[in-house]
């Protein structure tokens, strides 16, 4: 066996494997299950996932790549989603935009240096009537402004 | 002991819901009183969220929307006795914004437990269900085609000869697929009824597969939408524990399994068959047509997609006949549509009302105009595949064929509504760039159009070839 399959994390790839073997069209319950686990899908996982799923190296790849919830690469600490979609748009969602690339010190698709944060945009949180939205990691908050955010940022920063 | 529901939804934890909730408790233990905290589904009224409701014996009296700093002066005013504070709003069934609505589909909404099986049955639920296991498939199919239901997810393909089709094809399996890929800014209404009220989604999909002889259902949704995956997860255990999924639904010796499958941020699996392919573990993109799902769908077989609010229709169809649904709406769109007014709006939120009231009627009226205050300047209406309403054409009722008639598109009925400072070039170019991110690469009007056209609308927006 080689060096990078004792990896602790190709290790979490292998325990979860079996679950989705037999299920039909299971790539991408299993693809999300290693996502949720490490938090992104390391490409030496690919080799490890086309071999229990029956598939080419390539075929996993391209699933991986297609679809933009899945990460090739570790995100910040804090993941900060902005939708960027009309009803976001409609209430100041560009200028808030601009608020938090100011307030992370990182633009979109970035992760700021401190690696503290990784700022993604997002279409649509469904949010849509208490527009502009934004989720940072797993809480969604509505009617966002310069204010609030302000104090988010700085509750965040307090605590990692 | 005084039961305060404050709701769960996506929405309302948005605004702050569960620190309310922690409030309310902290705040009832300090004064030494007992209170019994509900989570109910949301009114649909996200202006006024959190709603925090009180049950009184005139009925629920309704406060927000409420600050966890609100709390304590609530309790100085005796709320839990209906008492007056600045932000009671009285009866909650008195509230306008409701009570000028049409509830159907969304007639437990804010007033359910959504994971409770005790309140879904105490308010109809089940009733289409068990109609449906007693009846032959045939007479589901023909109440769904009397009822004129029509697709919901925005093409508004009557949902009955779908179900005909399938029916009427031989296989060893088929499937229900739902598709809760509610990928569209100005929409919701997906997410809440997943949220908030799970089990008539499931017991939509039950009748949809017994009626055509499906015994495994998916419900594919969004990963941007985790609280409607977590409701959806439990819900199908609850209701399979409880008999209404499993090998024996309701005791009729018919099967029906269900399974959700996670999307992962692809817009265009929202179109049916990127969905399939989705769901079969593959790159989301599209399949030339025919053959139609109907007789080639999941895996191979024939299967019935339907978007969520076209599912979830179809108990009350069921429960109350197809006359009843019929009866709402106007020429060839009959029944009910959940509009969605979002955007610049005062007051935004969900307005379930038969097909024919105008765009004006809700931005107004219910809507009650602009948040910023400025004049309203154009409403997209039915996605960005549907079009920007300029107020010469709100007084047309909301009804497909009268919108079609103009080139607009009623789509799911989701509203954005911008004021006088929107910058429609720029809007234009946002159209066309989200479609040239997302466009999977099959088809060459969409790959390579989409990428044309920002430039085109570059051109114009620089007047670089302008007569001089």
């Amino acid at each position: 066996m080689n060096k990078s399959v004792e990896a602790p994390e190709l290790q979490t790839v292998s325990r979860l494997l079996p679950e989705f073997t037999e299920m039909p069209g299971g790539l991408l319950p299993l693809l999300h299950a290693v996502q949720e686990a490490l938090g992104f899908i390391p490409a030496s996982a690919v080799p490890l996932v086309a071999e229990a799923m029956n598939l080419s190296r390539a075929e996993v790849h391209g699933v991986i790549t297609y679809y933009h919830f899945f990460r090739s690469k570790a995100p910040g600490k804090h993941v900060v989603q902005v939708c960027r979609a009309e009803a976001c748009q409609a209430c100041g969602g560009e200028q808030l935009l601009a608020d938090i690339e100011q307030a992370l010190g990182c633009k979109l698709h970035e992760t700021s240096a401190d690696g503290l944060y990784s700022l993604e945009p997002v279409y649509c949180l469904g949010l849509c009537a208490s527009s502009p939205a934004v989720q940072i990691d797993d809480r969604l908050y509505a009617r966002m402004d310069k204010t609030r955010l302000a104090r988010l940022v700085a509750d965040i920063g307090s605590t990692s | 002991m005084i039961t305060v529901f404050v709701p769960c939804d996506s929405a309302a934890l948005a605004a702050g819901a569960d620190e309310v909730v922690d409030a309310l408790h902290k705040e009832a233990t300090a004064r030494g009183v007992a209170i019994d905290v509900q989570r109910n589904s949301s009114r649909g009224m996200f202006w006024l969220e959190p709603l925090v409701e009180v049950v009184t014996a005139k009925g629920r009296m309704a406060y927000g929307p409420v600050a966890f700093e609100d709390v304590p002066s609530l309790f100085d005013a005796g709320f839990l006795n209906g008492g007056t504070h600045a932000l009671s709003l009285g009866l909650t069934d008195d509230i306008a914004y409701l009570s000028k609505q049409q509830r159907l589909t969304f007639a437990r909404m804010g007033i359910t437990r959504p994971l409770s099986l005790d309140d879904y049955v105490a308010h109809g639920g089940w009733v289409g269900l068990q109609k449906a296991v007693a009846v032959d498939g045939t007479d589901v199919v023909q109440t769904v085609l009397d009822s004129g239901l029509r697709g919901r997810g925005g093409a508004a393909f009557p949902a009955g000869i779908k179900w005909r089709t399938v029916r009427a094809t031989d296989a060893a399996q088929k499937y229900v697929v739902c598709n809760a890929d509610e990928g569209d800014s100005g929409t919701f209404s997906d997410r809440m009824t997943m949220e908030g009220d799970p089990y008539m989604l499931i017991e939509g999909m039950a009748i949809a597969g017994v009626a055509v002889g499906a015994t495994q259902g998916y419900i594919y949704i969004r990963s941007e939408y985790p609280h409607a995956i977590a409701t959806m997860n439990t819900a199908i255990q609850l209701a399979h524990a409880a008999g209404f999924l499993g090998d024996n639904v309701m005791g009729s010796g018919k099967a029906f399994h269900l399974h959700i499958r996670k999307a992962a941020g692809a817009y265009v699996c929202g179109e049916e068959t990127a969905m399939l392919e989705s769901i079969e573990g593959k790159r989301g993109i599209v399949r030339a047509k025919p053959p139609l799902p109907a007789l080639q769908g999941l895996f191979g077989q024939p299967t019935v997609i339907n978007n969520v609010i076209t599912l979830a229709s179809v108990p009350i169809i069921m429960a109350k006949g197809a006359a009843f649904y019929k009866d709402f709406g106007m020429g060839r769109s009959t029944g009910t549509l959940p509009f969605q007014i979002t955007g610049n709006i005062k007051q935004g939120g969900l307005v379930e009302r038969a097909f024919g009231l105008s765009l004006r009627e809700l931005i107004y009226d219910f809507g009650g105009g602009s948040r910023s205050g400025r004049p309203i300047k154009a409403v997209q209406v039915g996605g960005p595949l549907g079009a920007y309403v300029p107020e010469s054409q709100w007084d047309v009722p909301l009804d497909y064929e009268a919108y079609a008639a103009l080139g607009l598109v009623v789509g799911h009925g989701g509203i954005v509504v911008h004021d006088d400072t929107a910058n429609m070039a720029k809007l234009a170019r946002y159209a066309m760039e989200f479609c040239a991110l997302e466009s999977c690469g099959k088809c060459t009007p969409c790959r390579i159009g989409s990428t044309r056209g920002m430039e085109t609308i570059d051109r114009i927006a620089t007047s670089a070839n302008k007569e001089q």
